[in-house]
C-alpha cells in the first residue's frame, strides 16, 4: 500500500469515524427531553436522513435509533419524519436488512404512528403493514416485539386502521407471538390484540376466530404484572362487544383463576380484571349468574374495599349491572355484603362520575322488591342520595342519577325509620313518593302508627301544603284517616299555636334588635 | 053398488074438496114449505154440528196426544241439558280445583321456588366466604413470597458489600471498624465479613469490546492504569495481550458433546414418545380414497340436449326400473300409537249436546 493510497483511505476513515460519533452522540442526546428542542432547531432531521442510506450498517442503525427517539418525543417531529419521505426508505429496508436495523426501523414506525390517526394512516400508506408482517415472521424475538408494538400503535386509533391491520393478516401471527416464551413479546402482542379488538364487534370476532382467547387465558397465570395488565385488557376489549364473544371468553375457563389476580399487588391488574368482569356481566342474566356462582361478587366487593379512587369505578358498575338483571341476582349482591361497601364508596369518593355510578348501582339493587329496598335503606343511604340530588355543585348527570335512584328505591321501600328523615328535607317530587309509601304501610301496622306520631312525623305531614285533588292530598288523607279525628285536629291546633308563638317571638326579637340598634 | 052411488055423489064433493084442499094446501104450501125448510135446516144444522163436534173432539184428542208427546220430548231434552249443565259445572269446579293445586305446585316448584332460592342464596354466601378465604390465603402467600424474595435480595446485597469491604476485617493486632472493643460483641457486619468468602478472580466478559479509549481514560475497578501510555518496544498492545490471556475456552462442537450424546438423545426421544403418545393405533391414511373417486361429469354434457318431457308431457314421476323389484321400506321401530286414541280417549261428556 503506497503512501498516497493510505492517505486517501485515511481521509475516508476519518469521515466514517466522524459520522459514527455524530450519530451516536445524537442518539444519546435524544434520550433526554431537554435536548430535543435544541436538536430540532439545529435541523437534525435533514442531517439524519442521508445517514439512513449510509454504507456502514452501524451508522444506519444508530441513525434510525436516533430518528425513532426524536419522533417518539412529540408529534411535530413525527410529522417532520413523515414529510421528509423517510418512511418509504425505512419500509424498504425493513424487508432487506439485518435484525438490528429492523428493530430500529420498527421503532421509528411505532414512534411515528403513536401520535395521531393521520400519522398512522401515513405509515400505512407507505406500505409499512406488509413489511411489518414479514418482520413478525422473523425468528428474533426483539424484531417481533418491535413489529408487534408498531402494529399495535397503528391499530389503536380507529376502526379503519384496525381493519387495515387485520386485512394484512396480522392476527394469527400475533397469536403465535403470545405463545413465545419471552415475556416482553407476550406483553406487546397482548396489547396489540387489545388495541385491534377494541373498535368493533367484527374485529373482536376476527381476533376470536384465530383462537386468541385460549392462548390469552393460558397466560393469565404468569406472574409478570405488566403482562397480566395487557392480557386482561385484551380479554375485556374482546368481551365487551357481543354476548357470543363474552360467552366464549367465559368458556375459556378463566374463572376462578382471574379472581386470584384480584389480589395482585399491581393496581392496574386488579382494575383490568374488574373491567373484564364488568364487560362480561353487562350482557345477559345468565352470564351474570355464572359470575355470581363462581364467587365473583364477593371478590369484587373485597376489591372495592381494598382500592381507592378512580379504579373503583369498574367494580361499582359491575355490581350495578349484576343487580340490574333480576331480583335474584340483586339479592345475591346484597347477600355478598355489597351494599355496605357501596355506601362506604359513596362516602369516601369525591369525583362526581364515581358518585353517579354508585347512585345508579344503588338504584338497580333497591328497585326490585321491598326486601331489596329495605337492605338499601338500612345502610342509611337516603340522606346522602338526597344531598347529592339537591347539591348545586353536583354535575347534572349526578343529579339525574341520584334522583332516579331515589325514586325507584322509594317506590318499593317499606322501612319506615329510614323514610322519616326524608320527610323533613325532601323536595316535593320526592316527598310525593315518601308520603305514598307511608300511606301504604301505616293503615296496617299499629306499632308503626304509634311511632309515627311520637316521632313527630304526623306533625310534619300536617305541615305539608298540597292542592286539594292532587295525589299528595290523597295520600295525606289516607294517612289522616288511620288516626282518630281528635289527634289530627289537635295537630292542626298545635301547629297554628306554634306558628303564632314563633311569630310572637320574632316580633319581640325584632323589637329588641331595633331597640338595640337605636340605643 | 050403493057404495058406488055414494061415491059418485060424493064425487063432486070430492072434487070440490079436492080443489079446496089443494087450495088450502096451495095456500099453506109456502108456509109449510118454509116450516119444513126451517125444520130441515135446524135438523141439518144439528147434524152437521154434531158431526163437527165429533170431528173436533177427535182432532182435539189427536192434537192433545201429539202435543203431550212432543212436550215430553222437549221436556226430556231440557232435563238432559239441565243435567248436562249440572254435570259440567261440577266437572269445571273439580277441574278448577285440580288446576289450582297444579298451578300452585308448579309455580312454587319451578317459577319461584322459595326454598330453592333460599338455598341458592345460602350457597352463594358460602361460596363467597370460601372465595374470600381462598383469596386472602393466596394474597398472604404472595406477600410472604415477595417478602422472602426481598429478604434474600437484601442478604445477597449485604454479602456483596461485605465482599467488597473485606479489608475492614479486624485482626488480632488492630480491631476493625465494626468490632469496637467497647462493644459486648462484634457487629453484624463484622461477623458477615468473617463469614464471607473472598471474591474469585474477576470474570471477564465473553466477547470483550474493542474500544481502545477505555483503558486509558477510565481504568477498571480491578486494574490500575498502565504506567506507560505507550508500551516501549515491539510489544503487542496490552489490551490484545490481556484478551488473549484471559480468553475463555471455546471448545469445538466435537469436544463439547458428551460421549454418550447419541444414547442420551435416543433416550430423550423415547421418553418424549412415551409421554406424548395418546393413541396406540397407528394412523393409516385412507389410501383408497383417491382410487374410488368417480368422475362427476358436467350437467351440460350428461343431460340430453332436447326438451324435457317432465312439465310438458307428464307431471308425475314415472316408476323407475331400478326400484321395481325391490321391497318397500321396512321400518326399524314399531309405529308409536300417538294418534290412535285421538278423539276417543276421553268420555263424550265434553261434547255439546
Amino acid at each position: 500500500m503506497t503512501m498516497s493510497q493510505r492517505q486517501v483511505l485515511q481521509v475516508f476513515e476519518t469521515y466514517q469515524k466522524a459520522r459514527t460519533q455524530f450519530v451516536q452522540m445524537v442518539a444519546e442526546l435524544a434520550t433526554r427531553p431537554q435536548n430535543i428542542e435544541t436538536l430540532q432547531n439545529a435541523g437534525v432531521m435533514s442531517l439524519l436522513r442521508p445517514l439512513l442510506l449510509d454504507a456502514v450498517p452501524t451508522i444506519q442503525q444508530t441513525a434510525a435509533l436516533a430518528l425513532g427517539r426524536l419522533a417518539n418525543y412529540n408529534d411535530d417531529l413525527a410529522e417532520a419524519v413523515v414529510k421528509g419521505d423517510i418512511l418509504p426508505q425505512l419500509v424498504y429496508s425493513l424487508a432487506e436488512q439485518n435484525r438490528f436495523y429492523k428493530k430500529a426501523a420498527a421503532f421509528v414506525l411505532r414512534a411515528v404512528a403513536k401520535h395521531s390517526p393521520e400519522l398512522a394512516q401515513a405509515v400505512v400508506d407507505c406500505g409499512a403493514l406488509d413489511a411489518l408482517v414479514i418482520s413478525l415472521e422473523e425468528f428474533d424475538p426483539g424484531v417481533k416485539e418491535a413489529a408487534a408494538w408498531a402494529l399495535g400503535n397503528i391499530a389503536r386509533h380507529n376502526g379503519k386502521l384496525s381493519q387495515a391491520v387485520v386485512d394484512a393478516g396480522v392476527v394469527p401471527l400475533l397469536v403465535l407471538c403470545i405463545q413465545e416464551p419471552e415475556i416482553a413479546l407476550k406483553r406487546v402482542a397482548a396489547s396489540a390484540l387489545s388495541d385491534i379488538a377494541k373498535h368493533s364487534p367484527e374485529l373482536a370476532q376476527t381476533v376470536v376466530d384465530t383462537g386468541a382467547i385460549a392462548h390469552l387465558a393460558q397466560v393469565i397465570l404468569n406472574p409478570d404484572a405488566k403482562l397480566k395488565r395487557q392480557v386482561f385488557s385484551a380479554l375485556s376489549q374482546i368481551a365487551k362487544h357481543t354476548v357470543d364473544v363474552a360467552e366464549m371468553v367465559v368458556e375459556a375457563e378463566i374463572f376462578p383463576a382471574a379472581l386470584a389476580c384480584l389480589k395482585d399487588p399491581d393496581e392496574y391488574v386488579r382494575k383490568n380484571v374488574t373491567t373484564l368482569i364488568r364487560e362480561i356481566t353487562k350482557h345477559t342474566p345468565e352470564l351474570s349468574q355464572i359470575i355470581v356462582n363462581v364467587g365473583g361478587v364477593a371478590a369484587v366487593v373485597d376489591y372495592l374495599g381494598d382500592s381507592k379512587g378512580n379504579v373503583r369505578l369498574p367494580g361499582i358498575m359491575m355490581l350495578g349491572y349484576v343487580a340490574a338483571h333480576s331480583e335474584n341476582l340483586a339479592m345475591a349482591v346484597i347477600v355478598s355484603k355489597g351494599v355496605p361497601q357501596l355506601a362506604i364508596c359513596l362516602e369516601e369518593e369525591q369525583e362526581d362520575h364515581i358518585k353517579a355510578a354508585t347512585a345508579w348501582a344503588f338504584g338497580q339493587i333497591g328497585r326490585h322488591t321491598p326486601e331489596h329496598a329495605r337492605a338499601v335503606a338500612v345502610v342509611n343511604v337516603f340522606p346522602k342520595l338526597l344531598n347529592l340530588y339537591l347539591d348545586t355543585k353536583s354535575s347534572e348527570d349526578l343529579q339525574v342519577k341520584a334522583k332516579k335512584a331515589l325514586k325507584s328505591i322509594l317506590q318499593k321501600c317499606t322501612y319506615l325509620p329510614a323514610l322519616e328523615p326524608l320527610l323533613y328535607e325532601a323536595p316535593s317530587n320526592i316527598l310525593k313518593h315518601v308520603i305514598c309509601q307511608f300511606s301504604k304501610v301505616l293503615p296496617h301496622d299499629s306499632k308503626a302508627r304509634r311511632l309515627f306520631v311520637t316521632s313527630g312525623g304526623l306533625k310534619k305531614v300536617q305541615e305539608i301544603k298540597a292542592e286539594p285533588g292532587s295525589a299528595i292530598q290523597e295520600y295525606i288523607n289516607a294517612i289522616n284517616s288511620c288516626y282518630p279525628e281528635e289527634i289530627v285536629r289537635f295537630m292542626h291546633i298545635y301547629l297554628t299555636y306554634k306558628y303564632l308563638q314563633k311569630q310572637h317571638h320574632t316580633k319581640i326579637l325584632l323589637k329588641e334588635y331595633s331597640g338595640f340598634n337605636t340605643s | 053398488m050403493a057404495r058406488l052411488e055414494k061415491l059418485f055423489s060424493h064425487l063432486e064433493n070430492i072434487k070440490e074438496q079436492y080443489f079446496l084442499k089443494n087450495r088450502i094446501a096451495e095456500e099453506n104450501r109456502q108456509r109449510e114449505n118454509e116450516a119444513a125448510v126451517k125444520i130441515q135446516r135446524r135438523f141439518r144444522g144439528c147434524q152437521v154440528r154434531a158431526y163437527l163436534r165429533h170431528l173436533h173432539k177427535n182432532a182435539t184428542l189427536i192434537q192433545k196426544i201429539w202435543r203431550g208427546f212432543t212436550a215430553r220430548e222437549l221436556f226430556r231434552q231440557r232435563v238432559n241439558t239441565a243435567y248436562f249443565i249440572m254435570k259440567m259445572n261440577f266437572y269445571n269446579k273439580m277441574a278448577v280445583k285440580i288446576q289450582q293445586r297444579w298451578r300452585g305446585y308448579y309455580v312454587r316448584k319451578y317459577v319461584h321456588n322459595y326454598y330453592a332460592r333460599k338455598r341458592y342464596l345460602e350457597g352463594v354466601a358460602k361460596k363467597n366466604d370460601l372465595i374470600r378465604r381462598d383469596l386472602e390465603e393466596f394474597a398472604e402467600l404472595q406477600k410472604r413470597e415477595r417478602e422472602r424474595i426481598a429478604l434474600e435480595k437484601e442478604e445477597q446485597e449485604k454479602n456483596i458489600q461485605a465482599q467488597r469491604l473485606h479489608f475492614l476485617l479486624s485482626t488480632k493486632q488492630c480491631p476493625g471498624v465494626f468490632n469496637s472493643p467497647f462493644r459486648a460483641e462484634p457487629d453484624e457486619m463484622e461477623l458477615r465479613l468473617r463469614r464471607v468468602k473472598p471474591r474469585s478472580a474477576p470474570k471477564e466478559r465473553k466477547t470483550p469490546k474493542m474500544t481502545p479509549d477505555l483503558s486509558n481514560l477510565m481504568p477498571n475497578r480491578e486494574r490500575l492504569p498502565p504506567i506507560h501510555k505507550k508500551p516501549q518496544g515491539p510489544f503487542r498492545p496490552a489490551l490484545e495481550v490481556q484478551q488473549q490471556r484471559l480468553r475463555p475456552l471455546e471448545p469445538s462442537l466435537r469436544v463439547a458433546t458428551s460421549i454418550t450424546a447419541l444414547e442420551e438423545a435416543r433416550e430423550e426421544l423415547k421418553r418424549q414418545e412415551w409421554r406424548t403418545r395418546v393413541i396406540d393405533q397407528t394412523f393409516l391414511p385412507f389410501s383408497n380414497a383417491s382410487q374410488n373417486k368417480r368422475y362427476e361429469s358436467l350437467i351440460h354434457t350428461i343431460t340430453p340436449f332436447e326438451q324435457v318431457a317432465y312439465g310438458t308431457k307428464h307431471f308425475r314421476e314415472e316408476p323407475k326400473e331400478c326400484c321395481q323389484g325391490k321391497k318397500p321400506f321396512k321400518t326399524v321401530f314399531t309405529t308409536c300409537h300417538v294418534f290412535d286414541k285421538f278423539g276417543r280417549l276421553y268420555s263424550n261428556a265434553g261434547n255439546i249436546v
